[in-house]
């Protein structure tokens, strides 16, 4: 392997040696090495809990190793702290984002430097921050506050962030999880072209095989902490990096699409909303979710996808339109929910559809508690049939929790989403509307996931699946809806979608 | 001089009288609290600050002889007060609210306390600028005698505004009370910060005390504030965290404050103590017409523990 040390352009190597870091008796991270030289793009894959996150940091200065070794640029480095790593040029872009949301791009980027000046001159500034802009590959509006901000333009500003504080070795964390195909394509070509220029060094964490061998040169695999394989991209086939990656090749799962009954069940008629700024509304003129069928909305994040997940969950007010289920008026109140036998899913559903501080159990009895064994109401808490249908739950949908009693907040974000994805599909459910459901999840829980989606809809089950992932949209969808500026851009069935044209109603060119 | 009769021009002439006078605790209280509230943190403390701020400020006047080494005095034990409490709130699991409370009680027992021998005892005024020099009228005259506290607090307002927009102070304070984990990746220690802001502003809330006891009404009683620094902590609300909104909306509220005694002077006495409340009126009235059910609050620090 080259051992670049630093290039002319300013990129430099980092080295870890025999990393191992333990948490008490848990060993994350097991006596890991990985040579990364200067102006290579390298990917780090793994499973959840590979041990990923703890190398990085580990690197980074956030967790002190219990043992091993960090080489930059051929120095031995101690990382005692963060701020040791960012004066050695290593900078890091979270997976969540760190920008500060009220304050615009513009200051958001002077602030995050060492040296800004006690005074800033705004005027000198901007005309440093256009000067450097331009130098960028891609644009961002540098006065709107970053809360405004689409997550794509996020990331970016992520990224230009890092280069604007000088940084030359950059960690990215799954940088494109938040993306569409054709913007994580268009961010990490910019990155990769930087690298090729010999100006930075990228360790790219990250799930998606796709990236790896697109962008990155050369690849390392954690399993539970180990290192279980890499080298060169090159060398390496997606079928040797799965394998080492999960320990044997996943069971793909056979998903058979019954032909069901499509009967109109839901339908939205000229629903007007604000979006959550209160300067642009959402208005979707005519849609009809039928049973039995999986209807996808496909968007770029922050088109309006968030807000009609709300309005349709009731969390949101709409101005004009209406919402019909079965020809009646539909409300989403508890009541009407009930009777039409709706059920929801949404994004970040440990925050929208749990109350984290409960226990497992009384989050899956969210939709049973309040009924007793004849349907009517009931007054006094049934804990017998809590503690049964948790059981059940937690069986049927393979939750990992320590117990029932357990605070759902303590389980992970797989088990979180199985969880409640068991409570909305218990008994008879015509409908459920779900948004993002396997967001940030790896390989097995999407599976899993989307087996059961695929299950339900062949049960007749109505499906309206919001989400931000192309790949996920085309593969459980029978007819695809695009989503732009707040409005249904384009309808395509699934047997005649073309990826290519729907990525241009995406990004809003038709 | 003999009173000028003015009739009803009594009426607006008393209310900018007033609202000069009253609003001045106001904005020091709520500009302190904008402070530490865009650090991300509340301090419901300041009430009791504010009330020893006009004990201690009283007593040091008293004592030195100087209406300024009182408003310092003041200053410095608002700046006590607000370091126990951003220190206290360091600690995992503390509530700033709860904290806040019992700082309050804390505050006002100590000034009620230290505070019995200096109820009789007459301490030197600070001074007043007579704006209304050109004016021949006396009631006009009397209006636009202008503290120089009042003026200091504008121009305060105005410095704090553009510390927040163009010093790195101020936009770290900012940061700090937007995203804890954003200051920290920054290497900002956020907890440094906001005792810092909670310190300057207990500060100006202990100053807001003393224009209370050596100015307006100008002598040390237990019942100096009646709730006054509590007031000043929901106008911050309404101001929606800008400082020079807090100016605006403390001189609205005093304004208010003066309605009552203006039209008592001008001989209306009907409902007298319904025209007392128009301040805590006019500011639910505000605080109902610029409210949406749609969108959350504009402008607030989201590490504030009410808009979490």
């Amino acid at each position: 392997m080259s051992r670049v040390l630093q290039t002319e352009g300013g990129a430099i190597s980092v080295e870890a040696l025999h990393m191992t870091m333990r948490f008490g008796d848990f060993t994350a991270l097991d006596d890991v090495s990985i040579n990364i030289p200067a102006g290579s793009f390298h990917a780090l894959l793994g499973e959840n809990g590979a041990g990923k996150s703890t190398l990085v940091k580990c690197i980074m200065g956030f967790y002190h190793a219990t043992s091993g070794e960090l080489l930059v640029a051929g120095h031995e480095a101690f990382m005692s702290d963060p701020k040791v790593a960012q004066s050695l040029g290593l900078g890091m872009v979270y997976q969540h984002f760190t920008l500060v949301p009220s304050l615009t791009a513009a200051e958001n980027l002077v602030i995050s430097r060492t040296d800004t000046p006690a005074v800033i001159d705004w005027r000198k500034e901007r005309d440093a921050l256009d000067a450097f802009m331009a130098t960028m590959p891609f644009v961002v509006p540098l006065d709107q506050p970053v809360s405004r901000l689409a997550a794509g333009e996020k990331q970016k500003l992520e990224i230009i962030k890092q280069l604007y504080l000088g940084n030359r070795f950059l960690i990215l964390d799954e940088p494109t999880s938040v993306l569409t195909p054709a913007e994580a394509d268009e961010v990490l070509g910019h990155v990769r072209a930087l690298t090729t220029a010999g100006k930075i060094t990228v360790l790219m964490i990250t799930h998606k095989f796709r990236e790896v061998t697109a962008f990155a040169d050369d690849v390392s695999i954690l399993r539970r902490g180990r290192y279980v394989g890499g080298g060169s991209v090159a060398d390496l086939s997606v079928a040797q990096m799965s394998s080492a990656m999960m320990g044997e090749a996943p069971v793909a799962s056979k998903r058979i699409r019954e032909t069901t009954e499509k009967q109109p069940l839901l339908t939205l008629h000229g629903v007007k909303a604000q979006d959550r700024t209160g300067l642009k509304n959402i208005e979707i003129d005519s849609v009809t979710l039928h049973s039995g069928e999986i209807l996808g909305i496909a968007g770029i994040s922050g088109n309006g996808q968030m807000e009609l997940m709300e309005v349709l969950t009731g969390q949101r007010r709409r101005d004009s339109g209406e919402i019909t289920v079965n020809g009646t008026p539909y409300g989403a109140t508890r009541a009407e929910a009930r009777t039409h036998q709706i059920r929801y899913l949404p994004e970040e559903p440990l925050r929208n559809a749990c109350a984290p501080r409960m226990s497992v159990a009384e989050n899956l009895a969210f939709r049973m508690f309040d009924t007793g064994r004849d349907g009517r109401p009931s007054f006094w808490k049934d804990g017998r049939a809590i503690a049964r249908n948790a059981a059940e739950l937690i069986g049927a949908f393979q939750v990992k929790t320590s117990s029932p009693a357990a605070r759902i907040a303590a389980l992970s974000g797989g088990n979180v989403q199985r969880a409640v994805l068991g409570r909305e599909l218990t008994g008879d459910v015509r409908a459920l509307i779900i948004s993002n459901p396997c967001f940030g999840l790896d390989f097995a829980a999407v599976s899993a996931i989307r087996d059961r989606l695929i299950e339900a809809r062949n049960r007749g089950t109505a499906i309206l699946l919001i989400s931000e992932d192309l790949d996920e949209i085309m593969e459980l969808s029978d007819r695809i809806l695009v989503m732009s500026e707040g409005r249904i851009a384009f309808e395509t069935p699934i047997a005649t979608a073309d990826v290519a044209e729907i990525g241009r109603h995406m990004a809003g060119h038709s | 001089m003999e009173p000028v009769e003015i009739g009803l021009w009594g009426v607006p002439l008393a209310i900018l009288g007033g609202a000069i006078r009253v609003s001045t605790p106001f904005i020091f209280v709520s500009l302190g609290e904008c402070l530490t509230e865009r650090s991300g943190r509340i301090n419901l403390g300041l009430e009791g600050t504010l009330v020893f701020g006009a004990m201690s400020g009283y007593a040091i006047a008293f004592e030195t002889g100087n209406p300024f080494a009182g408003v310092l005095a003041a200053a410095l034990a608002g700046a006590c007060f607000g370091v126990l409490h951003g220190w206290i709130c360091k600690f995992k699991g503390v509530n700033d609210i709860a904290v806040g409370i019992a700082m309050m009680l804390l505050g006002m027992g100590l000034a009620f306390f230290f505070g019995k021998p200096y109820i009789q005892p007459q301490a030197p005024d600070l001074p007043a600028i007579a704006l209304g020099w050109w004016s021949d009228i006396p009631q006009v005259r009397a209006a636009l005698q202008v503290n120089v506290l009042f003026i200091a607090g504008g121009l305060l307002a105005v410095a704090m505004a553009w510390m927040f927009r163009t010093t790195r102070i101020g936009l770290i304070v900012r940061v700090v009370g937007d995203s804890t984990d954003a200051a920290r990746a920054m290497g900002l220690n956020p907890d440094l910060v906001r005792l810092l802001a909670t310190a300057a502003g207990g500060a100006l809330a202990g100053v807001g005390g003393a224009y209370l006891s050596l100015y307006y009404p100008g002598s040390w009683t237990e019942g100096i504030s009646s709730g006054q620094g509590l007031m000043a902590i929901a106008l911050v609300i309404f101001a929606r965290w800008n400082p020079i909104n807090c100016f605006w909306a403390a001189l609205l509220f005093g304004g208010a404050g003066a309605l009552g005694p203006a039209l008592q002077s001008v001989g209306i006495s009907q409902g007298y103590y319904l025209f007392f409340a128009a301040p805590y009126v006019l500011t639910l009235g505000l605080l109902i017409l610029t409210s949406s059910p749609d969108r959350a609050m504009q402008g607030a620090p989201l590490e504030l523990s009410l808009t979490k």
